[in-house]
């Protein structure tokens, strides 16, 4: 038999909305809030305005950067749980070195990146060396931050002016420069580069190509010569560097870090990631599908606000999407790296 | 002791495109045991499925003890007391329960009834009892995974003898075992015999049989060709005559190449765990190496130790005169050595990617630039040139390699490594699950890559095939090279008695 006449034919109903269904339920959301939020006063509606599309640009900025990372330990079929972890340590460890030691910020940041990067290295030796599912490595590392970050700031908020422990009052403030990272348009310049980067590395280096290939068929990719538990720790390296580059820019947004305030962003982002399997039917992580998949989950809470639901019932709502979103990629069991 | 008879007449049965068995009688005695052999694809493995249950649309009748019945579920052979273990006893076991657990398996699963709380002291006592029958020496409290593969199997007999069974068929047992283990396994089957169970054993180890089987039945090509009883005037080189029969004459005749220098020295190879054990090979340039065998013999082991997905623990590799040392198939790539495996689909190409991916993944520094940037158009390029070179079918280089068939897949894996341009090319069964067509062209091509003057290994239980396309042939047994043939001065029957274990 020829291989010619193998090939299913295209075009059945299954495929399309595999292909399409992520883009179509943004485009209905989208009319959906377009309408749903039509004001008789002014004869428009209030989602539709510039500055809420920057705000929703903003809310998924954050979501998308971090969940970049994640989509690197999704191409080698990882899962990296620790991202919303580590993402509260950078924010925590950031703040600090502006409050309690007046460090500048060029080297804050590439400190706290380097920092983070512990994370990776503590996943990599379970998932890699000692052959740990990653999931539930990745899920004790998570713990072990969570502690760290708590311990670090002693349990509790950094803020500028805070009381420290011993009785002193922190002396360095947080630099106006640092603050405009977290403000459009620097947030969102942030987002984009991300998205591209991770875009250009995954679709045209040959270390993108590698990680599908180990993320498909590892068996396959260790005897074509790809060195197979090298690239694992390389995706988890750029999935720690990208959740700390997510804590920094929450603590540049927010000024201050709360408790937990990274641990926040693990579902959405995970949302956000998987969502993006389906996105134009790629059926694999990938980045551009990641950055739609945390838009419409900006777009949802975003939407969702506005037409008063409150804020209790918005988780019911954000996981019956991601169950559907789910549902359109996995039912046509074309997807890559579903096991 | 009353004798039962289990009786199978005229059966057939067809799968798409072939007939694999046709109008074969099988008959077998409650304690006797019975030997069942053939050639590769002789049918022994799809007959005995037949009684499993497991192929459920035979034609023909089954009878035990002169009753007619039909067996078209496991079930109804468990419930006529047939049980049969396969090869793969990892299959059958599950790996983190206990062993009494597992003996006692059918009992948790089918004869709880009603009850929903097990009794542990009664199932262990049980467990404990049957091992106990068999002379088996396993903690009953211990996982199965912790177990070696003998013991699974004696698990695994074991929980065959607590189901009552009047049959039991041992599919290949001794493939995976070592001499003393296989002398434990023939004590328990004779224990089993004096139970008047009736035991057909399958086996590609002809000397074995004598020892532990009292007749014999050989099958070919899904026929049957005789039964006979199995006595010491009855000689090895006879029974491979029947197993054969007439001679194959292959109608592939290959071109000589001009042999060169050696390429590959292996000398004294044993693998970490003695998979394969002092394994001395030499390859040189344009000559095509064949590693004749039977299933189990160790022949994919031997293919991934020289490739350095096993690790090995003593022993020598040389490329063209040089000592490499290979941690690891990302080194044994970078010096040249390729390997199309076995298991195409798990192993060989990226399925889910695309042909154009597939056959530049091992050769990507080929299309990079400093910045690891892939050049896509050159990669599309060298894809299609592949592709009209090797005849891959397939609409286009973007396609899905899930989506061609099994000849044009290991097209793909061997499109790959002529990319690479690698020096030394490993085929671990190309021809395993290909047409004709598909086949004739694998020849082809590896005659093409001799002719280019790379060196070939060709590991195969088709002795057909070896004969026909290999200059010189090492026989493999039991993890070890025993032989080295000239292709020229030997015959298939010679072939099949090394590698049945004859000396």
């Amino acid at each position: 038999m020829s291989g010619v006449e193998k090939v299913k034919k295209k075009g059945s109903l299954g495929d399309f909305v595999t292909k399409w269904g992520t883009i179509a339920t943004m485009v209905i959301l989208f009319i959906l809030f377009t309408f749903g939020n039509w004001s008789k006063e002014t004869g428009s509606s209030m989602f539709l305005t510039q500055s809420n599309m920057i705000t929703i640009l903003r809310a998924v900025s954050i979501t998308t950067i971090i969940a970049v990372g994640l989509t690197f330990a999704l191409a080698v079929n990882g899962m990296d749980l620790s991202i919303g972890a580590t993402a509260q340590l950078a924010n925590v460890f950031v703040m600090t070195c502006f409050v309690w030691h007046n460090i500048n910020i060029g080297i804050s940041v590439l400190l706290t990146v380097v920092i983070c990067l512990s994370v990776a290295v503590i996943n990599s030796i379970l998932i890699v060396k000692f052959k740990i599912p990653d999931m539930v490595a990745a899920l004790s590392v998570m713990f072990m931050y969570q502690g760290v970050s708590m311990t670090y700031s002693k349990g509790g908020a950094i803020t500028e002016r805070m009381t420290r422990a011993d009785g002193t009052q922190a002396p360095g403030l947080v630099p106006e420069a640092f603050r405009a990272l977290g403000k459009e348009p620097w947030l969102i310049i942030i987002m984009i580069c991300v998205v591209l980067f991770a875009y250009f590395f995954l679709n045209f280096t040959k270390h993108g190509r590698y990680m599908y290939a180990v993320g498909g068929n590892p068996e396959a990719a260790e005897l074509s010569g790809i060195p197979v538990a090298r690239y694992k720790i390389l995706a988890y390296f750029l999935s720690a560097t990208f959740a700390s580059i997510g804590g920094i820019c929450l603590a540049a947004r927010v000024g201050t870090a709360q408790i937990s305030a990274g641990d926040a962003y693990l579902m959405p982002s995970v949302c956000a990631a998987y969502i993006g399997f389906s996105v134009l039917g790629a059926g694999k992580a990938n980045a551009f599908g990641t950055f739609a998949g945390a838009v419409l989950v900006g777009m949802l809470e975003n939407g969702l606000i506005m037409m008063s639901v409150p804020y209790y019932a918005m988780n019911i709502i954000k996981g019956a999407v991601l169950a559907i979103a789910l549902a359109m990629t996995y039912a046509s069991g074309k997807t890559k790296n579903a096991n | 002791m009353n004798e039962i008879k289990l009786e199978m007449k005229d059966i057939s049965i067809e799968f798409p495109g072939v007939k694999a068995l046709d109008g074969v009688d099988f008959s077998l005695t409650s304690g006797s045991i019975h030997a069942l052999v053939g050639a590769n694809g002789a049918g022994k493995s799809t007959l005995m499925k037949v009684l499993a249950g497991v192929n459920t649309h035979y034609t023909g009748q089954i009878s035990v003890g002169g009753e007619p019945v039909e067996i078209r579920c496991p079930k109804d052979a468990k419930n006529l007391g047939i049980e049969i273990v396969f090869q793969e006893v990892d299959t059958a076991l599950i790996p983190y329960l206990t062993v009494a657990e597992n003996v006692m398996f059918n009992t948790l699963v089918n004869k709880m009834g009603k009850k929903q709380i097990v009794h542990w002291n009664e199932i262990k006592r049980a467990a404990k009892a049957v091992l106990e029958k068999l002379n088996v020496s396993v903690d009953i409290n211990k996982p199965v995974s912790a177990l070696t593969l003998a013991q699974k199997q004696m698990v695994l007999i074991a929980r065959c003898v607590v189901e009552k069974c009047r049959f039991l068929i041992l599919d290949e047992p001794t493939a995976p075992l070592s001499n003393s283990e296989t002398l434990e396994l023939f004590r328990v089957v004779r224990e089993l015999a004096k139970e008047n169970v009736g035991v057909v054993f399958i086996s590609h180890r002809l000397s074995e049989l004598y020892e532990i089987c009292e007749s014999i039945t050989i099958m070919r090509d899904g026929m049957l060709v005789t039964n006979l009883p199995l006595t010491k005037e009855l000689e090895v080189n006879t029974l491979v005559e029947y197993m054969l029969g007439r001679c194959y004459e292959d109608n592939y005749i290959k071109k000589a190449c001009k042999i060169g220098e050696p390429l590959l020295e292996i000398e004294d190879l044993t693998e970490k765990d003695g998979k394969v054990k002092n394994i001395t090979i030499t390859v040189c340039e344009g000559e095509i190496v064949g590693v004749a065998g039977l299933v189990g013999a160790g022949k994919t082991e031997l293919c991934k130790t020289l490739f350095s997905a096993y690790q090995h623990k003593s022993g020598t590799i040389k490329l063209r005169g040089k000592v490499i040392r290979a941690k690891g198939p990302t080194q044994a790539v970078k010096n040249g050595l390729a390997l199309v495996p076995e298991e195409r689909r798990k192993e060989g190409v990226l399925i889910s990617d695309s042909v154009v991916s597939n056959i530049s993944v091992a050769a990507m520094e080929k299309y990079t630039n400093k910045l690891s940037v892939v050049n896509k158009k050159r990669e599309k390029e060298d894809a299609r040139s592949m592709i009209r070179d090797l005849g891959i079918k397939t609409p286009s280089e973007n396609q899905v390699v899930s989506l061609l068939s099994g000849g044009n897949q290991q097209k793909v894996v061997v499109g790959k490594w002529l990319n690479k341009d690698s020096e030394v090319y490993i085929f671990d069964e190309p021809t395993k699950g290909i047409d004709v067509g598909a086949k004739q062209d694998m020849y082809e091509l590896i005659e093409g890559l001799a002719a280019r003057g790379k060196g070939i290994i060709y590991a195969t239980c088709e002795f057909q095939e070896v004969l026909s396309i290999c200059d010189r042939i090492y026989v493999m047994y039991d993890g070890e090279i025993i032989r080295e043939l000239k292709a020229a001065d030997t015959d298939e029957k010679e072939l099949l008695y090394y590698s049945t274990g004859g000396k």
